[in-house]
């Protein structure tokens, strides 16, 4: 099945390689490419890409389509680690996006990279509650309280792992009720009202909205998430995966990420 | 046998095969031992099957009554009731616990009462995955009963019946036996079902190693940071699968069709 899907990928890569290179552009600054020419990369481009980074990535993938009209962005949110082990084991990413520099690490160790990675946004943990904060969290030293239910991200998750920091930052011990496997998990729960706060970071309680509030962390303890991104060595359709790192790091993709609540690399 | 029937039999086989020849090739054998004695993967196996066994006996002490009602009793809208019931079979598990948390959660329409009047929740507590599981489960053992008292001839009922004996004891004594085969495979299957539920148990039980963090749930969140460790606790789930599959296969599946006569 996977060699079925890389050969389709590739076929499909040949393809819009051709196409471009009967074109007038190459596919490098984006940012400067003139609208309603048809210019740029072709082909498909599939991007794994944090959980945090569904909302702000699926705007940044319909802004790319519109400077790339012979492109097809897809994209599979979902944890960190989840992602890395899969790019691991062989799945066809064109460019991961992590959200901490661990587990893009863990793609450099095994040399799955193709290109240096480069951090393009970086966001802050936030404590996240029902709306209204109706229980009163102040602060992290709050979260100790035993009758609290408190969801927090696996600790092989970015965000568990930077609660933990957080955490010893600012010397309390929290035992939660769930170790969920993705920020967005900890987020639904929130906002079901079947836990009573959580961590994850300021673009998710941002994309909540109404459905929930954010705590902030004083800057003292919190940590900063830094998101690094690269091409992945195998990579089915490397132009398209440059042309889109590229693109995240130029000012569209910037402005679209500070919409929603991150913060400059 | 046929010869294409044969080649696609053997396809089947082949298919079902290969994924655990898979594991095996890729099985750390020298640290297997270090992994299985781990104090979490212990807990994971324990809690496994402490709740694994709960659900099927809540599965036989509820679905074994639904059963006969569904088999034996004419009502209007029998249909509909039995696809509610076996809903959860076709239901992505996901969607099972998330209509979970709606109704037993703590917000949920009789969840809420559940936390106003006796301070409990369901959601992240060993009793939440109890209930996830034998939401999956049950299904499987309604549907196994259901078709064996369909089957059964009415009129050794009847007979028993007619000679003096209580409902109760035709029940116990005429009834249960002949179904017993298909009462056995149903609490089997159900039981394998339990042991292998992840989407509703993480959803509305959640993952916190001890109360709910299951094998299934182990193996997932280890396939993340150590597939070896993944690759193991999946061997030992499957080697315990096999040994229950392969033990009570011949003792209680049935040589043939055994007819009510034989029963004591």
């Amino acid at each position: 099945m996977r060699t079925a899907t890389r050969f389709l990928h590739a076929s499909l890569a040949l393809v819009g390689l051709v196409g471009v290179s009967c074109g007038s552009d190459e596919a490098a600054s984006p940012a400067s490419a003139p609208s309603g020419v048809t210019t740029g990369v072709g082909g498909d481009l599939t991007v794994f890409a944090a959980a945090s980074l569904a909302a702000a990535f699926t705007e940044i993938g319909d802004a790319f389509m519109v400077e790339h009209p012979a492109a097809t962005v897809t994209f599979n949110f979902a944890a960190s680690s989840e992602l890395v082990a899969q790019i691991g084991e062989g799945a066809p990413a064109d460019v991961f996006a992590s959200a901490d520099l661990s587990n893009m690490a863990k793609l450099t160790d095994a040399a799955n990279n193709a290109s240096e990675p480069v951090v393009f946004a970086t966001n802050l943990a936030q404590i996240i509650v029902a709306p209204g904060n109706p229980l009163g969290i102040a602060d992290v030293a709050d979260l100790a309280n035993v009758d609290l239910i408190v969801v927090l991200c696996a600790l092989e998750v970015p965000c568990g792992r930077y609660a933990a920091a957080i955490f010893e930052n600012a010397g309390v011990t929290v035992v939660p009720k769930s170790l969920e496997e993705n920020v967005k998990s900890v987020v639904t729960k929130v906002i079901l009202g079947e836990a009573d706060a959580g961590i994850a970071y300021a673009t998710d309680v941002t994309a909540a909205g109404d459905a929930a509030a954010g705590v902030d962390i004083p800057a003292d303890i919190n940590v900063v998430a830094e998101y690094p991104m690269a091409v992945t060595k195998d990579a089915p359709n490397a132009e398209g995966a440059q042309a889109f790192v590229d693109f995240v790091s130029s000012e569209p993709g910037q402005k679209i990420l500070a919409a929603h609540g991150f913060l400059s690399p | 046998m046929p010869l294409p029937v044969l080649v696609l039999a053997v396809v089947a086989v082949a298919f079902f095969a290969l994924p655990l020849v898979g594991l095996l090739w890729r099985a750390p054998w020298s640290s297997a031992w270090q992994y299985l004695t781990d104090d979490d993967s212990l807990t994971a196996l324990r809690l496994s099957m402490v709740c694994s066994l709960w659900a099927t006996g809540l599965s036989v002490v509820f679905g074994v009554p639904l059963a006969w009602l569904l088999a034996r009793v004419e009502f209007p809208g029998r249909g509909f009731v039995r696809a509610l019931c076996t809903l959860s079979m076709v239901l992505p598990p996901v969607v099972g616990g998330v209509a979970l948390f709606f109704a037993l959660g703590r917000r949920g329409i009789v969840g809420q009462y559940l936390d106003r009047w006796f301070d409990f929740t369901l959601p992240f507590t060993t009793a939440g995955v109890v209930v996830a599981q034998t939401f999956v489960a049950m299904p499987f053992l309604i549907i196994t009963v259901e078709a064996a008292l369909r089957q059964l001839d009415l009129r050794f009922d009847d007979a028993s019946r007619t000679l003096g004996a209580s409902r109760w004891y035709t029940f116990r004594r005429v009834t249960l036996p002949a179904i017993r085969p298909a009462l056995a495979a149903g609490a089997v299957l159900a039981w394998a079902r339990a042991l292998g539920e992840f989407g509703a148990t993480i959803t509305f039980a959640g993952n916190f190693p001890g109360t709910t963090q299951t094998m299934p749930l182990a193996v997932y969140l280890s396939l993340e940071t150590n597939p070896e460790e993944a690759i193991v606790l999946a061997l030992l789930l499957i080697a315990i699968s096999f040994a229950v599959l392969v033990g009570l296969r011949d003792r209680w599946f049935g040589r043939g069709d055994r007819t009510v006569t034989t029963a004591a």
